[in-house]
């Protein structure tokens, strides 16, 4: 393509990236490196239906002063990044030089926000992620053998967790695991503990919400297979029959090479997609036993006093992370684009 | 690009809108202007917000917006000029994040020109000036299944010593497995719990007059255990409880004794399906002592509405009419449905049955909600950070000590800490 039509050709493209993509994340970064102004206090007597008590208040007229002075606020730089809120550097080295194994180290670690939100993500996103695939293959295989007419129908069902809304998906099986709910009873009366509740220890509430995740996203990669399966080529399977091949070498040796890259393509959208793991959370009332930077950001804003520099800063390190975990794609399409030129 | 969105992905609250269809002016003194309410969702707020409605007409226009998300949107809604939410309904707590960011008005001309129905208490001042009308007082308070007790040969306990030995009698006679409820969900309402705790063992936030934390202190830590030692009478999965589900287990018969809001208490065996030995044994008691303390581990609040400051003059005094007729005394308390829904500040008030807890609250001394613009940091980092120790995982000490570190972190970017 000459470079002046590309050029006319992406335009749209380019403009709406500017405008929806790039602009916001200059903001959010402008945001992180800038402070809210020092709030100026003052004494005031406040009355109200229980009597009078003096009690602090932030001078608005002072403070408004400072705010027309400098709008964006008192530039912080790395601050914000390096305070215990979010990558935690003094307390982190703190922690190193004060105790002496490594499990005591992360032990520390683990009392940290930004640690303990990422030892869950990291722990839900790669064990997710190649456990939905399988299942997603598994699906996707078992339904293209199946007769013309009940497909459709189990298609259907297996899309449904899909299309159910993830805050409402994650409340029914939150129910569900009660310890008055259908599957809490049952793995109860399985391990023969009538105290037993999953809502209360760490371990099951995490094995809990991986398999939501893993039941949640599993449509989506057997959609993608299921449409691959399509594209296998007739010629080389039947050959493969022929030379005597079982079902499973079939699948091994002709069928899962064919759908390699439609398995990069899913692992890629799922690890991003999990890496921001949030509906869940809030649906399962987790917070106690599992944090993400998404739940984060959404606790920093949620409170009494939003703590809008503090979530622009999360923020910036959830693109960071999505980044790093886009890095090996992002190579492979630089040496690609090299190897083209 | 999918994922790019995501990371700029603030709280999206749920928000049901209503539009007043209704053109009956009656009582009402508004001729035109908007009216937008934004506010929290429980029953006697609902009434006070369709009072309001009712202002509706020709040339008014009145919008509710009542979800329990309010406080995720009010700001948001009243920063731009012209303000999205013409008035606010908020409690001592939420007004300081309004205040701080300075979106709504004084009121001290409006309730010169139409005010004279309010009664003085009923008026918030802050500086001198007029910036809330109440129009509610609440309290965390004791209720309790009194046929339990008695079966128990129990009296009703008035320290929270009292409710672990009563809650220990009751387990061990086979009458509740887990006799004690509480809304100790993490985040807010844990943090609820403690700040409960912490002022009736006589503690305080603050270090005087400054923003410094003083939580990592004698009283923090008998406040944390005797949370601690409450939470081995409930239900294992108390830090998903907040104060709905804690109702629920109440109507279900599950629990004895629990320290609940008051607001909520009028209403508490209304709902559909509650057996009946729990609508008979349902009673209501004052806030209990702890630590033999004399001032009841419980706060006070009031519930009232502010008017936004970016609106034209003309909308806000539309929205203070249409307010006073939401809370006018003649209307909620003729009915004897929307007398008990709350304990209301207003003129010719009578405490019903129900009031009794807000009301020994309010006669034993109880603490109201500080109104400090840094509270809300305090009281996020206490909600955070509280989980680990009630869940075994460290100590009171340890757990104090990040509540302080986390709040420390957060009031230094908010300007309130060098």
């Amino acid at each position: 393509m000459k470079h002046r039509t590309f050029f006319w050709f992406f335009l749209p493209t380019g403009l709406a990236m500017l405008v929806f993509i790039a602009f916001p994340i200059v903001s959010v970064l402008m945001q992180s490196v800038f402070l809210p102004h020092e709030a100026v206090l003052i004494e005031t007597e406040n009355c109200g239906p229980f009597g009078c008590k003096v009690e602090t208040a932030i001078d608005q007229e002072a403070t408004n002063k400072l705010r027309e002075a400098a709008p964006l606020g008192r530039f912080a730089g790395l601050e914000i990044y390096k305070d215990r809120g979010h990558l935690a550097f003094s307390e982190v080295g703190e922690a190193w030089r004060t105790t002496d194994s490594l499990g005591a180290f992360f032990s520390e670690l683990g009392d940290l926000p930004f640690y303990r939100a990422m030892a869950f993500t990291l722990t839900y996103t790669f064990v997710c992620t190649p456990l939905l695939i399988a299942l997603g293959f598994a699906v996707a295989v078992g339904v293209n053998s199946l007769n013309q007419r009940l497909k459709g129908l189990v298609i259907f069902f297996s899309l449904l967790p899909m299309i159910v809304t993830p805050l409402v998906g994650s409340l029914i099986l939150f129910w569900m695991i009660d310890s008055r709910g259908v599957l809490g009873n049952f793995i109860s009366y399985l391990a023969n503990d009538p105290s037993l509740s999953l809502k209360a220890s760490t371990p099951l509430m995490w094995i809990s919400l991986i398999i939501y995740g893993i039941w949640s996203s599993a449509p989506f990669a057997f959609v993608v297979f299921y449409a691959g399966l399509q594209t296998v080529p007739q010629d080389t399977l039947e050959s493969a029959q022929i030379d005597g091949a079982t079902r499973w070498q079939r699948i091994r040796y002709v069928v899962i090479p064919h759908l390699m890259p439609l398995v990069t393509f899913v692992a890629l959208i799922q690890l991003m997609d999990n890496f921001r793991v949030f509906e869940p959370i809030v649906g399962f009332n987790a917070e106690a036993h599992a944090t993400s930077l998404s739940w984060i950001i959404f606790n920093d804003l949620s409170g009494e006093t939003q703590q809008l520099s503090a979530a622009a800063t999360t923020s910036v390190l959830t693109i960071l992370g999505v980044a790093v975990l886009l890095s090996p794609v992002l190579v492979r399409t630089w040496r690609d684009f090299k190897g083209g030129h | 690009m999918k994922h790019f969105k995501t990371a700029l992905m603030s709280g999206v609250a749920v928000a049901a809108f209503a539009t007043a269809a209704m053109a009956d002016g009656h009582g009402c003194k508004v001729t035109d202007g908007r009216v937008s309410i934004i506010g929290n969702e429980f029953p006697a707020i609902q009434t006070v917000g369709a009072g309001a409605q009712a202002c509706a007409g020709d040339n008014v226009t009145v919008e509710s917006n009542l979800t329990a998300d309010h406080q995720k949107i009010n700001l948001a809604g009243m920063q731009g000029n012209p303000a999205e939410y013409t008035t606010a309904i908020i409690a001592n707590s939420s007004i300081v994040a309004l205040m701080n960011n300075d979106v709504i008005r004084p009121l001290d001309d409006l309730i010169a020109k139409h005010g004279g129905d309010l009664q003085k208490t009923q008026i918030i001042t802050i500086n001198g000036k007029a910036m809330a009308v109440a129009f509610m007082a609440n309290a965390q308070h004791l209720v309790y299944r009194a046929d339990l007790l008695k079966e128990a040969g129990l009296e009703v306990p008035t320290s929270y010593e009292d409710m672990l030995s009563a809650a220990k009698m009751l387990r061990e006679k086979g009458l509740s497995e887990n006799p004690v409820g509480g809304a100790y969900k993490a985040g807010w309402n844990l943090a609820q719990e403690f700040n409960n705790m912490f002022l009736g063992y006589g503690g305080q936030h603050f270090k005087d007059g400054s923003a410094e934390p003083m939580v990592n202190s004698e009283a923090g830590v008998k406040a944390l255990e005797m949370m601690k030692s409450l939470s081995e009478y409930m239900n294992p999965d108390f830090l998903t409880h907040d104060s709905n589900v804690t109702n629920g287990e109440f109507r279900a018969g599950n629990v004895a004794l629990m320290n609940m809001w008051g607001s909520r208490a009028a209403t508490m065996t209304d709902a559909d399906g509650v057996p009946q030995e729990v609508i008979d044994g349902f009673a209501i008691a004052g806030p209990m002592t702890v630590g033999g303390g004399s001032v009841p581990a419980t706060t006070l609040w009031w519930d009232g509405w502010t008017v936004a400051k970016n609106i034209s003059d003309a909308d806000a005094e539309a929205t203070f009419l249409a307010m006073m007729n939401g809370i006018n005394p003649d209307r909620i308390l003729s009915d004897d449905e929307t007398a008990k829904q709350a304990v209301w500040l207003l003129e010719g008030y009578e405490p019903t049955p129900s009031a009794e807890g807000v009301f020994a609250a309010a006669q034993s001394g109880a603490i109201p909600y500080p109104m400090l613009p840094y509270m809300g940091l305090m009281h996020t980092a206490l909600g955070a950070e509280l989980t680990d120790f009630m869940q075994g995982k460290e100590s009171a000490e340890q757990a104090l000590g990040d509540v302080e570190a986390a709040y420390r972190a957060a009031a230094k970017e908010n300007g309130f800490l060098q």
